[in-house]
């Protein structure tokens, strides 16, 4: 009688008399993987037939497949023989699971990517000697700009003063005999400076910009508290290099 | 009177080569670590930065000794002492070439076993006298681990006792100039591999120096020249045990008779530091690639895992030798 039922209901079957009937577990089982064994080729539907290439579905039980989207979508799980009944149907047999920790198969793997690694030239920039890029917005060390003509540009309007969230910036100005408004004091304590970059953008005039120069450390603190002085010296260092970042960031600001 | 200064000198020309080869070892480990994550590694200090230990060595002993003032300050300076002692002793029973040993003990792999069990003092008292929790827990997780595969590694060498039928080294060496143990007995080389990571408390086994959770385990308290002690007898076991391996498992210095010479090139001595090298190397690849597993799982894997493997590789390979009517 088996044989006639289809086989969704045959495994169906098996697994209700495996649980309620008196079999031993041992035949259960036995029937249980018999079953398995005997429906693992039907995962393979059967409209992947020569047929299908001129897009004619051939004649199938409406109970077997429902949709015929792609090879894999089958009917619900009680329709998949055998898909309830062998629990060791996924994944890697015992034997393979066996190979794997007795061999260290992983183990050796990670060896192996680690010995790849080993043989590799390093990425290691000798820092000193060489230098990786810097991006033309690189916030470095701050520079007060000067005209070409030698005037500086700062007008004291003293917005960087007020941007600046750490308050590293003092100014102070007062009018020059040709009055116009200069400073006579700009400091910034660069131990205070997050460089952030707010004083470069809140400049009306690009008198205050951070240059990409980053190596000026000092041996004492009072050589971080900068003055206008050494703030234009910085500058006129660095101006071609300032003006050249600038100019290739321009169209973005 | 000349005997003893005889004694004395062949004792320092072992010594004076074991600590410049645990020197090296450390710029190997360094090294080897910096090549494997891709980066340079120690690099100024001489040619490709290869005199950096000496320059670690001289840093170390200028700087001061720190002891807790809780410690139990005999204990805490003994503790060291017994470490180097015990590593360096380790080297007497050693073949460097025919005939080129401190000692051809007759019962030299007794010794070692018996010395690589002795090395629990030094992490014992070290942890205990230091007076700190730290300390404390690194020891005691080092004594449990120690122990533990202390049982694997002497496992692991009976077998091959079994098949040389001696306990000198000379002898186990000899018995493989037809072929090296390793062949025969890779998995007993697996697991003997595993034992003597564990032994030297190296990763994935170095859970008594867990820096991220004990500071720096049972040496935490240690500083200066005493520290610098502890360092050279754990790189002096891992050399030792490199060696060990080679002359257990790689047929020491064995090599073909044609290599052999009578110049002042002893061939022998390279052959053996070259497979020791094999295995300093690997101790090292060891350590950039495997994570420190925990406690709980370190024991267990011992007595759950190792220990029934090597007790079946005991039945078996008497077993063997006895059908077979291989006994030596």
């Amino acid at each position: 009688m088996r044989g006639f039922l289809p086989r969704s209901a045959q495994s169906a079957r098996i697994i209700s008399t495996s649980m309620n009937a008196n079999i031993s577990s041992a035949r259960a089982i036995r029937i249980v993987w018999r079953t398995y064994a005997s429906t693992t080729n039907t995962t393979k539907p059967a409209f992947e037939t020569p047929h299908s290439q001129t897009h004619q579905v051939p004649h199938l039980p409406e109970t077997h497949i429902k949709s015929f989207g792609t090879s894999k979508v089958m009917a619900g799980p009680q329709d998949v023989p055998g898909a309830a009944v062998n629990p060791y149907k996924d994944g890697p047999s015992a034997l393979d699971k066996a190979m794997t920790s007795f061999l260290f198969t992983e183990l050796i793997r990670g060896l192996w990517i680690v010995l790849e690694q080993f043989f590799r030239p390093p990425y290691t920039i000798m820092y000193p000697f060489e230098k990786g890029p810097l991006s033309p917005r690189f916030r470095g060390e701050h520079a007060l700009r000067r005209y070409p003509n030698g005037e500086e540009r700062c007008i004291a309007c003293k917005l960087c003063e007020a941007i600046c969230p750490a308050q590293a910036i003092t100014i102070e100005s007062e009018a020059r005999q040709d009055g116009s408004r200069r400073t006579t004091r700009y400091d910034i304590d660069m131990t205070k400076c997050i460089y952030c970059g707010f004083c470069q953008e809140a400049c009306p005039v690009d008198a205050i910009v951070e240059t990409q120069n980053q190596e000026f450390s000092t041996e004492t603190r009072e050589e971080l508290l900068y003055n206008k002085e050494k703030l234009l010296a910085n500058g006129d260092r660095a101006e071609a290099e300032i003006a050249a970042n600038l100019h290739s960031e321009h169209v973005y600001r | 009177m000349l005997q003893a200064l005889y004694l004395l000198l062949e004792g320092v020309t072992v010594i004076v080569p074991v600590l410049l080869a645990v020197a090296f070892m450390t710029i190997i480990e360094r090294k080897v670590l910096a090549a494997t994550q891709r980066r340079v590694g120690p690099n100024t200090v001489g040619y490709y930065g290869i005199l950096q230990p000496f320059s670690d060595a001289l840093k170390l002993i200028i700087k001061e000794t720190v002891i807790p003032a809780q410690a139990n300050k005999v204990l805490f300076y003994l503790a060291p002492v017994l470490a180097i002692i015990v590593s360096l002793l380790g080297w007497a029973v050693v073949p460097f070439g025919t005939g080129l040993a401190l000692s051809d003990f007759s019962l030299g792999v007794i010794y070692t076993l018996t010395l690589s069990s002795f090395g629990i003092y030094g992490v014992l008292f070290a942890g205990w006298s230091a007076n700190s929790k730290y300390a404390f827990l690194g020891s005691l997780r080092a004594t449990a681990a120690l122990i533990s595969y202390e049982l694997i590694l002497s496992s692991a060498v009976i077998i091959i006792i079994v098949l040389t039928g001696s306990f000198n080294y000379t002898q186990i060496i000899e018995s493989q100039i037809p072929v090296w143990f390793i062949v025969p007995l890779a998995p007993i080389f697996i697991l003997f591999f595993i034992a003597i990571l564990a032994e030297t408390s190296r990763v994935p086994f170095d859970l008594q120096e867990a820096e991220s959770e004990l500071v720096a385990g049972f040496f935490t308290e240690h500083s200066s020249i005493i520290f610098v002690l502890f360092f050279l007898a754990e790189y002096s076991s891992i050399v030792l045990f490199s060696t060990l391996t080679s002359i257990l498992f790689l047929g020491g210095y064995n090599c073909p008779m044609i290599f052999i010479n009578d110049t002042y090139l002893n061939l022998e001595s390279v052959i053996l530091g070259l497979k020791t090298c094999i295995f300093c190397f690997m101790f090292v690849w060891f350590r950039s690639t495997f994570p420190r597993i925990r406690t709980d799982q370190i024991i267990k894997f011992c007595w759950v895992s190792l220990l029934p493997m090597v007790m079946a590789f005991i039945i078996l390979v008497p077993c063997l030798l006895v059908s077979f009517d291989w006994i030596v």
